[in-house]
């Protein structure tokens, strides 16, 4: 079993095997699966997050209102004009914010390494399959080569906002993602491995603060530029452009960094966007509105 | 120790937004204690810790929670209406924001019962939809629930284990994981033992006959 990234990167470049494949053999060995088996199930994962990304792109609003419509607008501006960050990037964007649209609105996703980071990895996924045109196969091993990542970081340090703040959950997601984008792209394992470092570094320190305590303000947009994030990180990666500091390292760094963080940054909506006077009334409308927590007596 | 072994505890699960740790892990939580507690309540005292106590409007924990004492799944689309549904049920149900420091951020206290039967248990919800239940009835434990398990209430005296472990041997069933914790010496003991399979029906009857021990509950997966 890797339980380092340098592991995992040893074990691919050694088998002469991607890093995927290295996740699809663990697995295999730890639960005693046929590899179809395994194939399959992560096929219904991709399934899920397609039909997400078509619900959101088609409209959804949350129960509260704060969220909703942006991936139709995103969409239609694409369509509209020319996007200054150009159409791949933009669409990642548009997609990523479907994904957590839906999730808002307490529809059905796949967690990709938690619901309130479930964007970052599709949002990179299918906007790069437009340009690389994978197989089937290829966008399953894509799901896999994440997932070894975010293994590692699960694993090592925290993927929920509450335990290490968003660095570790839209963090480890738009990493992960990353690190699937340069494998998707032809990449060495060496480079995802970077990428994955790129990535995580930008998002060293950042708290988890959601207005009201929703997974709404500011969660769909970090999801947002946590999936461009993770396409300009694996373009340096392939360009050659290398983590000085070691992938394993970086994720030590987000460790102790959430270790360090105060609670009112961890996901308790007491600090940051939550605790602006903004933040602060529209918390105080949504519970006036909602009439304060659900009882079963009376 | 390795909390997440599967490449689907990462990407997965598949589930009713908007949370992983406060919706999905939630209703997992509500589920463990309707199965250890073997059917539906007619009431649950659900207290709430840390993040969960300061958010669980926002992210529905409440309403996961009472699904789970349902029996809903994860991705089970009546989580939303879970109030409704509980009504339709019978189940009874009042939650309290506590305001104690917990070791883990996503701590929940659930008491639930009949007029007969109560069980008390607190799990908590470590983040991408996975749970511990690290309380049962006042005993610590460690169950996540990913494996088959059986938690066997027995007398604390030489030999209730040796018993137990006799009987799994003789079936050839193999131990993962097992830990023994009491409140008093020489009183109540809970033995938890995770498995690599389930046991059948048979098994069972034989450990509850078994020398000292007192209840068996059965954990299927």
């Amino acid at each position: 079993m890797f339980r380092t990234v340098a592991e995992l990167v040893a074990q691919a470049e050694e088998n002469n095997i991607s890093l995927a494949e290295v996740m699809i053999q663990q697995e295999m060995d730890i639960y005693d699966l046929s590899r179809q088996d395994i194939i399959d199930r992560m096929d219904r994962n991709l399934t899920v997050m397609e039909e997400a990304v078509e619900r959101g792109l088609s409209g959804v609003e949350s129960h509260s209102g704060l969220t909703g419509g942006d991936a139709v607008l995103l969409q239609h501006y694409m369509k509209n004009s020319q996007p200054l960050s150009g159409p791949l990037l933009l669409d990642a964007v548009s997609k990523a914010v479907a994904t957590n649209e839906v999730n808002a609105a307490m529809g059905v996703v796949c967690a990709t390494p938690t619901a309130g980071s479930a964007g970052c990895v599709p949002g990179a996924l299918f906007a790069v399959k437009e340009k690389l045109n994978p197989t089937r196969e290829e966008m399953i091993n894509f799901l896999f080569t994440s997932g070894a990542f975010g293994f590692v970081v699960a694993n090592n340090a925290f993927i929920s906002g509450a335990a290490g703040g968003c660095q570790a959950e839209v963090g480890s997601a738009a990493a992960m993602a990353s690190a699937a984008v340069v494998e998707m792209a032809q990449g060495t394992p060496e480079q995802s491995a970077h990428a994955f470092a790129i990535t995580l570094k930008n998002m060293l320190g950042l708290v988890c603060d959601p207005v009201a305590g929703l997974v709404e303000v500011p969660c769909v947009k970090r999801n947002a530029t946590g999936a461009a994030n993770a396409i300009v990180s694996a373009d340096m990666a392939l360009a050659g452009v290398k983590s000085k500091i070691p992938c394993d390292e970086v994720i030590g760094a987000m460790y102790r960094i959430g270790k360090q963080m105060p609670t009112a940054l961890k996901e308790t909506a007491e600090g940051g966007l939550a605790a602006t006077p903004t933040g602060k009334a529209l918390a105080a409308q949504l519970f006036n509105k909602q009439g304060g927590s659900v009882s079963g007596e009376g | 120790m390795v909390k997440f072994n599967s490449v689907f505890d990462i990407i997965g699960p598949v589930m009713v937004g908007p949370s992983s740790s406060h919706t999905a892990g939630a209703v997992k939580i509500g589920n463990a204690a309707r199965h250890l507690y073997g059917k539906t309540p007619e009431k649950a005292k659900i207290h709430l810790y840390g993040s969960f106590a300061k958010t669980y409007q926002g992210h529905g924990t409440d309403l996961a929670l009472i699904a789970g004492l349902l029996g809903f799944d994860t991705n089970d689309q009546r989580i939303p209406d879970a109030v409704s549904e509980a009504k339709k049920a019978g189940l009874t149900f009042q939650f309290v924001e506590e305001h104690t420091a917990t070791e883990h951020p996503n701590t929940v206290r659930i008491t639930l019962g009949d007029s007969q039967e109560q069980l008390e248990l607190v799990g908590v919800s470590i983040g991408g939809g996975k749970i511990e239940i690290i309380e049962l009835n006042g005993f610590e434990l460690h169950l996540s629930g990913n494996y088959p398990a059986i938690l066997i209430m027995h007398n604390d005296r030489f030999g209730a284990i040796a018993s137990v472990t006799k009987i799994l041997a003789k079936h050839e069933i193999n131990i993962g994981r097992m830990e023994v914790n009491r409140k008093d010496v020489g009183k109540e003991a809970l033995m938890t033992i995770e498995l690599d399979q389930n046991i059948e029906s048979d098994v069972e009857q034989e450990l509850q006959l078994a020398k000292h021990i007192l209840k068996i509950v059965k954990v299927v997966n």
